[in-house]
């Protein structure tokens, strides 16, 4: 307990704390760190790259959570029935959850190439034409850091609604049966109002991890081409440890910190009053 | 008469149904495992033939030289040893602080439970990314920035590991402990002793969501290591491949190396990992 709070405060809260007052400042490491008020957020206010961080991380958080969340219990529904090969599929899709983001990333940058690429190959074969490669292109590189958003994923948020799915009672389906309930009925009726905790649960993970989308950002595109996929924390990880504005790149961290507390307490005031229990 | 006819239809009805999900799933599982077939295929390919155009995805040659030029192309026995020391280091740490602080908030009583338990509740909200920057002064300040122990300082207890002990231990019976203090053991020998073995599929579930997470992490060893040598294996390939321009077949076999230890553990234990995954704060 005493060495989990140290380190608590040590590397928690410390630098929580330290990182509001880098906020106000202006700081180079090599400089001590200089008060200068509210110009930070005043300038933050006033910046393109920060608008465009915010809107480029809001528009993949809009996308990326609802497809990730539909795609979820379409393969949970799928891989709930009886079938061939089922444990193959089921781990098959869980696995991206667990490789690593970054060196996945590799992989795709070299399939959605332009020149050696087997996907922009495959895809231009069936008319999807991708002349420079599909990270080179502005409109197509967030389309693609959103698929493998949605790849990595999907497989998580799956075991999460198959366990929901198994724990729903098999005579709610029985009785629906013998009332003549199709099977649409059914899902409308029965599951999707029984899985309403899961997918409230889902969504708010979602939100939280799309909102610090980095990892294949990094590698595939670094943000670009013409900054049309740099995303918060890669605007973070450009201005404190790139350009060495470490004032300025707390200040954008605080707008991080504030979204995703907002996102937090909406999930714990939905844990507190969990809506179905039966 | 009728009766065993739809029977027997209804029953050869089914078996083709399960046939037809199965060959989709297949066919769903085959695409969703693209990316990493191909990186395997690429690992044992020439580059000729990675190159070669039409793109293809089974080779049209083999070779195992990049698995044996991997290992001088960068300091890859390094990144590995890094990793593990990192990944593993964090792990056997956190379980350890984060199981002990996770039992005294559900099992003891003592003055502020409250406000710790309240402290732990914000952390979890707060962004790591929010802390890296005094994060990586204040390890400076230490000189532990860019080694191994800096790295892991700060991951030594996580308050989702906190969280998640907390919620085990709440579910355990009371009386567990106090018939042992009854016997005279002391709260040592009780969380050591009783409540520890009875953890242990909650141990293994946070265990590997901690050596997955850190094996796989980007952005905090990309920023604590001062060259690739002083890093893991996802921050130092990428590196690599920032200030190189690398051969496919290489690189790919670099990555298969890397993924492989994280894949063939999960493979094991699968089954408790993923039961574990789907009751995580469904308590």
């Amino acid at each position: 307990m005493a060495p989990s709070l140290a380190v608590i405060a040590v590397f928690m809260v410390w630098p929580l704390a330290q990182s509001a007052y880098l906020s106000f400042t202006r700081y180079n490491r090599i400089q001590p760190a200089e008060w200068i008020g509210l110009d930070n957020y005043l300038r933050l206010v006033q910046d393109p790259e920060v608008w465009n961080a915010l809107s480029n991380t809001a528009v993949y958080a809009v996308v990326v959570t609802p497809l990730t969340v539909v795609l979820a219990l379409l393969l949970a529904l799928l891989l709930n029935q009886s079938m061939l090969a089922r444990g193959f599929v089921r781990t098959a899709i869980f696995l991206p959850f667990i490789v690593s983001m970054a060196i996945i990333s590799f992989a795709w940058t070299f399939l959605l190439d332009a020149n050696i690429g087997l996907i922009t190959y495959w895809l231009g074969r069936i008319g999807i034409v991708a002349e420079q490669g599909w990270l080179a292109d502005p409109a197509l590189a967030m389309p693609a850091v959103m698929m493998v958003g949605v790849w990595k994923s999907m497989g998580f948020y799956m075991v999460m609604y198959l366990a929901g799915l198994q724990s729903i009672p098999q005579e709610l389906y029985e009785a629906a049966r013998i009332d003549g309930a199709g099977p649409w009925h059914r899902f409308r009726h029965i599951t999707w109002p029984l899985l309403s905790n899961q997918t409230m649960l889902v969504t708010i993970m979602a939100v939280i991890a799309t909102i610090q989308v980095f990892d294949q950002i990094q590698v595939m595109t670094h943000g670009g081409p013409f900054f049309t996929t740099e995303t918060l924390v890669m605007l973070i990880y450009r201005v404190g440890f790139q350009n060495l504005e470490l004032g300025y790149g707390a200040a954008v961290s605080w707008v991080l910190m504030v979204l995703v507390f907002v996102l937090s307490m909406l999930q714990f005031g939905y844990f507190r009053k969990r809506a179905v229990t039966y | 008469m009728t009766e065993p006819t739809t029977r027997r239809r209804s029953t050869s009805l089914h078996t083709l149904h399960w046939w037809l999900l199965g060959v989709c799933g297949i066919a769903i599982g085959l695409a969703v495992l693209l990316p990493i077939i191909w990186m395997v295929f690429t690992a044992f390919r020439p580059e000729a033939d990675v190159v070669a155009y039409p793109p293809s995805l089974f080779p049209r040659a083999l070779t195992l030289q990049h698995f044996v030029d991997i290992w001088d192309a960068i300091p890859f026995a390094r990144l590995y040893l890094n990793t593990i020391i990192f990944a593993g280091g964090v792990t056997i740490v956190s379980l350890l602080f984060d199981s002990m602080m996770g039992y005294a908030l559900a099992r003891l009583e003592f003055r502020g439970r409250n406000a710790v338990f309240v402290l732990v509740m914000i952390m979890l909200m707060v962004p790591f990314q929010v802390t890296l920057i005094p994060l990586y002064d204040l390890l400076g300040s230490m000189n532990l920035a860019g080694t191994l122990p800096g790295m892991i300082a700060p991951r030594m207890t996580n308050a989702f590991g906190i969280f998640f002990m907390r919620q085990f231990y709440l579910s355990l019976p009371k009386d567990l402990d106090e018939a042992a203090r009854m016997d005279g053991a002391s709260e040592w020998g009780i969380f050591a002793r009783i409540i520890t073995p009875l953890a242990k599929p909650a141990l293994l579930t946070l265990g590997l969501f901690h050596f997955q997470y850190n094996w796989n992490d980007l952005l905090w060893p990309l920023i604590m290591s001062r060259d690739i040598a002083s890093s893991t294996l996802p921050a130092g390939l990428a590196m690599f491949v920032g200030q190189h321009v690398v051969e496919y077949g290489l690189l790919m076999a670099g990555s298969v190396l890397a993924l492989a230890p994280v894949v063939i553990f999960f493979l094991i234990i699968q089954k408790s990992f993923v039961t574990g995954i789907a009751t995580t704060g469904m308590k």
